[in-house]
């Protein structure tokens, strides 16, 4: 006998006090928690997502189509970065004023290199306002997970308010489980030393957070 | 479990040990009392905190009641999406996995996530002893590597050092690993984190296989959750070409919806965050994004020996947030270390005896290791009653009895040690079940109160070292009852 | 209604004075309440040590002795969380060892009708001004297994808010356990003990005179620490407070 079937031979002997009529999923899962918590207009949503990132310690900015590009040359100016990754469906008048030079992700890129580059500017798939967490699924203007993970300074932008949901639950009915998720909220922290949470170890140090619309 | 936990003395003496070292009692209090402060604030911010641990609750009863069925419907979802998955009956098997699954791509060295499983069956031990070097990641197991020490907490292993003894362990140790910690560390949490960031820069950016464990698996999906703060579980699960997870088999969840639940309940508990900074899904493999191969070692090692135990199984719905640590007032003093498993606090006192059994020493203490307060319960996001498992399990210790050891129906003995308890008990309920017994040990009590001393010998001691015993009263209530006819003839 | 007292083994032979106390208050509220003598014990240290099977006929006692009446009244958190959650359980448990239902349905009629002292009098009699005197600062400690087991909450707090001359101090770190825990306050009496010192630390820091609970059991471990410590304190079970009056104070 195999460990497959030893397994389950031995959870299905575990279980022999189970009845065999016993209620469905749906009917033992009570849901009787909120979809969100509070009433809110589109625009408090808005602001409480602001709120929360900041809270983490993720800094937050506004802007419109026409001023956008303007805000990110600055951010990325203000960072010092020399390079900056762009992930390959990135709205290219995005970028139209940005100085630094623009790496595109290839795979033949290792992580050694981009290591080195100091930016990287991305999309994301929903931003969820109680927790103040964007999630990125790796659609094209997000790129593969790696680029927004090992330069240091992440810039997201979030389409507001269509990009925007209030909770979790919310968040989770949008996303795709088939496309890898990270969901970010803040910059990388720990709570390891006396569990007094500390900005800043593995992750990207400086999260950027532009709110789009 | 992990060698490192053989000896163990029992709960009581090591306790003990710890209950007397100043140091240790301020570094767990001081951390223990700022989470439990957090935590109790970001649980108030949901006004639907106990549906959503009703839900948990029942989430994870259900996927237990019937996870047969959902083990296979996750392999085949996992398999479908490009994962392989293996199935590991203990320690030993899950070992030989992944020692001959990291033998098979070559390398010598792994990068490894925070993963209680892997600690549970000693993986790095074993990695070790195959000439393979396993890398710890996170800053705490980190710590608890590179000193070479045991993990205390669920959460922060390295819950028992303060920031002094942590930078003297980085100052000392980083360089015999990789790169030293940089000259003149300091001890600031932020430098400490900092120091962590570039020793371990290097290992992630050429690492060419991660281990990690899942918070949850989704059954009709194949999704893999881990949730994180400080970005080295991105950096295992992203990096590398080949990712080896270890996931014990009740960390599933049915649907992708079931998150929604967890993703609320699971930070807020442990961390005291609305969110944790990361947390990554994967489902199998994704082209020309993350690792190329992805391969799922299911675990029991006991599990199913706790799935059989109906009043037990119930610890099985365990998330691993360690609230009740944090929240657990006999933990807070006597530290992790003394509970002698990767599982410590109230959690493990009723997980380690599930797992291992109760014929070691310190398994049979572990059940005891409780003063039955309740906090634990409290705050439990998934409602275990913990102190009902422990009072169950200590039933198993003192009376036998029927139970589950690596899938075979056995019938216990009691544990040693017990045998004047037991007859001390069952004098005690005899006398209970006579009035005048009782009512003539009360007499002879009260008539002999002037010789009472205020102090025991021999094993009385163990009450009457610390604390002065009361004096009998002149006469028990009973006698007053009669004597008075209920007190109307009292004065 | 017929009432009785299930004053517990403990009180009966260690604390007559609190049942006193619990009969003179209930009877300044009009309750005349009887005091069976087949009771002994409610079998708690045996199930909560792992003798569950011994508390069994302790149970089956209890049931039976206090079958006939519409109330019992316990002035023990412990003692009344032991028949109103382990009760329950136990006769649950035995029907899952093949051994029927008979033990569950001789335990069910007292359950529902055990109450602990401060419910009785809050939730029964409708009652928080129970006319008591007591001029003397007091510190609340609420034990474990009436804060979380039976949900007591702040019905013994209104009650001694209540009494006239009762200066009520906040006592830190209230919601944590005393380090009592029965058999637990001597097989890991380290633990216990160290406990209990920070318990009594944090009830000295209030300039209390009393540190006053709802369970003797817990006021044996955290008075025989004061003791011991040579703290000016003492410990009073709440009856003996809300018993106390102007012509029969308690001290």
């Amino acid at each position: 006998m195999n460990s497959r079937e030893r397994i389950l031979g031995r959870v299905r002997r575990a279980l022999a006090d189970v009845p065999a009529d016993e209620r469905s999923y749906e009917e033992a899962v009570p849901r009787h928690y909120l979809r969100e918590h509070g009433e809110r207009t589109t625009e408090e949503t808005i602001d409480l997502l602001a709120e929360n990132l900041t809270d983490y310690r993720a800094v937050v900015h506004r802007a419109d189509a026409e001023e956008l590009p303007l805000l990110i040359m600055r951010l990325l100016a203000e960072r010092g970065s020399q390079e900056v990754m762009v992930p390959p469906g990135l709205p290219p008048s995005w970028m139209a004023a940005a100085d630094p030079v623009r790496i595109h992700d290839r795979a033949a890129l290792t992580p050694d290199r981009i290591d080195r580059v100091g930016s990287v500017v991305t999309g994301c798939a929903v931003a969820i306002a109680e927790t103040g967490t964007i999630v990125l699924d790796g659609s094209p203007d997000q790129g593969r997970r790696r680029i927004t993970l090992v330069p240091d300074h992440h810039i997201c932008v979030v389409g507001v308010p269509d990009q925007v949901v209030a909770s979790v639950p919310q968040a989770l009915e949008r996303l795709d489980p088939t496309r890898p998720l990270t969901w970010i909220s803040g910059p990388s922290a720990t709570s390891d030393i006396e569990l007094e949470r500390v900005e800043g170890v593995h992750g990207p140090r400086a999260l950027e957070v532009i709110l789009l619309g | 479990m992990s060698s490192t936990f053989v000896g163990m003395p029992a709960f009581p003496e090591a306790a003990r040990n710890a209950v007397a070292d100043p140091t240790l009692r301020g570094n767990l209090r001081h951390a223990t009392h700022t989470i439990r402060a957090k935590r109790a604030g970001a649980v108030a911010e949901l006004s639907d905190w106990a549906e959503l641990r009703e839900a948990g609750r029942r989430i994870k009863d259900h996927t237990l009641r019937h996870l047969d069925r959902y083990l296979e419907q996750l392999e085949a979802s996992v398999t479908a999406a490009g994962g392989t998955v293996h199935w590991a009956a203990d320690a030993d098997e899950a070992n030989r996995i992944v020692t001959r699954l990291v033998k098979e791509t070559g390398e010598s060295e792994v990068v490894k996530v925070k993963s209680m499983a892997t600690q549970e069956i000693g993986l790095n031990e074993a990695l070790e002893a195959e000439g393979i070097r396993a890398y710890e990641t996170d800053l705490a197991e980190l710590i608890v590597q590179l000193g070479k020490d045991r993990p205390s907490h669920i959460l922060v292993p390295a819950i028992h050092r303060n920031r002094g003894e942590i930078r003297d362990i980085f100052a000392h140790e980083m360089a015999a690993w990789g790169r030293p910690a940089p000259a003149n560390l300091t001890d600031t949490p932020a430098d400490l984190a900092e120091a962590a960031r570039l020793h371990l820069r290097e290992k992630f950016l050429r690492a060419r296989v991660g281990v990690s464990g899942a918070n949850f698996m989704v059954a009709e999906t194949g999704t893999l959750v881990v949730v994180e703060s400080e970005g080295n579980g991105r950096m295992c699960l992203t990096l590398p070409r080949t990712l080896i997870s270890v996931v014990g088999i009740e960390k599933i969840v049915p649907t992708w919806r079931d998150l929604e639940v967890f993703l609320q309940t699971l930070p807020r508990s442990s961390t005291a965050e609305r969110m944790n900074p990361y947390t990554s899904t994967w489902t199998g493999t994704t082209d020309e994004d993350g690792p190329r191969t992805f391969h799922l070692v299911l675990l029991d090692n006991g599990r199913t020996d706790a799935l059989a135990d109906q009043v037990g199984r119930q610890a099985l719905r365990c998330i691993r947030c360690s609230a009740c640590l944090n929240v657990c007032p006999v933990y807070e003093r006597a530290g992790g270390h003394a509970y002698g498993s990767v599982y410590p606090g109230p959690i493990g006192a009723v997980l380690t005896p599930q797992l291992r059994g109760t014929t070691s020493e310190i398994d049979a203490s572990l059940p005891y290791a409780s003063s039955l307060c309740g906090a634990c319960y409290e705050v439990c996001p998934v409602a275990i009653d913990i102190p009902e498992v422990l009072v169950h399990l200590r039933e198993r210790v003192v009376q036998g009895g029927p139970a589950v050891r690596q899938g075979n129906k056995v019938v216990l003995r009691p544990a040693k040690g017990h045998a004047a308890e037991r007859a001390a008990m069952r004098a005690a309920a005899w006398a209970f079940g006579h009035p005048g017994a009782l009512r003539a040990g009360q007499r002879l009590a009260s008539r002999s109160r002037r010789l009472h001393p205020r102090t025991l010998p021999g094993p009385g001691r163990a009450w009457s070292g610390t604390r002065d015993l009361p004096t009998p009263p002149a006469e028990p209530f009973r006698d007053w009852w009669q004597r008075t006819r209920g007190g109307k003839d009292a004065k | 209604m017929r009432v009785a007292l299930f004053l517990t083994c403990v009180n009966d032979t260690l604390y007559p004075e609190t049942g006193k106390a619990v009969v003179k208050l209930l009877g300044r509220l009009g309750v005349e309440v009887d005091f069976p003598m087949g009771q002994t014990c409610c079998g708690q240290a045996h199930y909560n040590t792992g003798y569950r099977h011994e508390a069994e006929p302790l149970a089956r006692r209890f049931a039976e002795v206090f079958g006939e009446y519409d109330a019992v009244v316990t002035p023990s958190g412990s003692c009344g969380a032991m028949v109103r959650q382990a009760y329950p359980r136990m006769g649950e448990r035995a029907g899952a060892e093949g051994r029927g239902d008979s033990l569950a349905r001789a335990l069910a009629p007292v359950v529902p009708k055990t109450y602990e002292l401060t419910e009785f009098l809050v939730d029964v009699l409708g009652v928080t001004d129970v006319g008591a005197r007591y001029p003397h600062r007091v510190t609340y400690h609420p034990t474990c297994h009436g804060l979380r087991g039976l949900g007591l909450g702040d019905r013994p707090r209104r009650l001694l808010e209540a009494v006239e001359g009762l200066d009520l101090v906040e006592l830190p770190g209230a919601d944590e356990c005393c380090g009592f825990g029965g058999t637990f306050a001597v097989k890991n009496a380290a633990v216990s003990a160290a406990m209990g010192r920070d318990k009594v630390r944090n009830a000295e820091s209030t300039g209390a005179e009393v540190l006053c609970a709802a369970d003797n059991s817990c006021l044996m471990h955290i008075g025989g620490t004061m003791s011991r410590l040579r703290v000016g304190m003492r410990p009073v079970h709440i009856a003996r407070i809300l018993a106390s009056t102007e012509e029969d104070p308690a001290v």
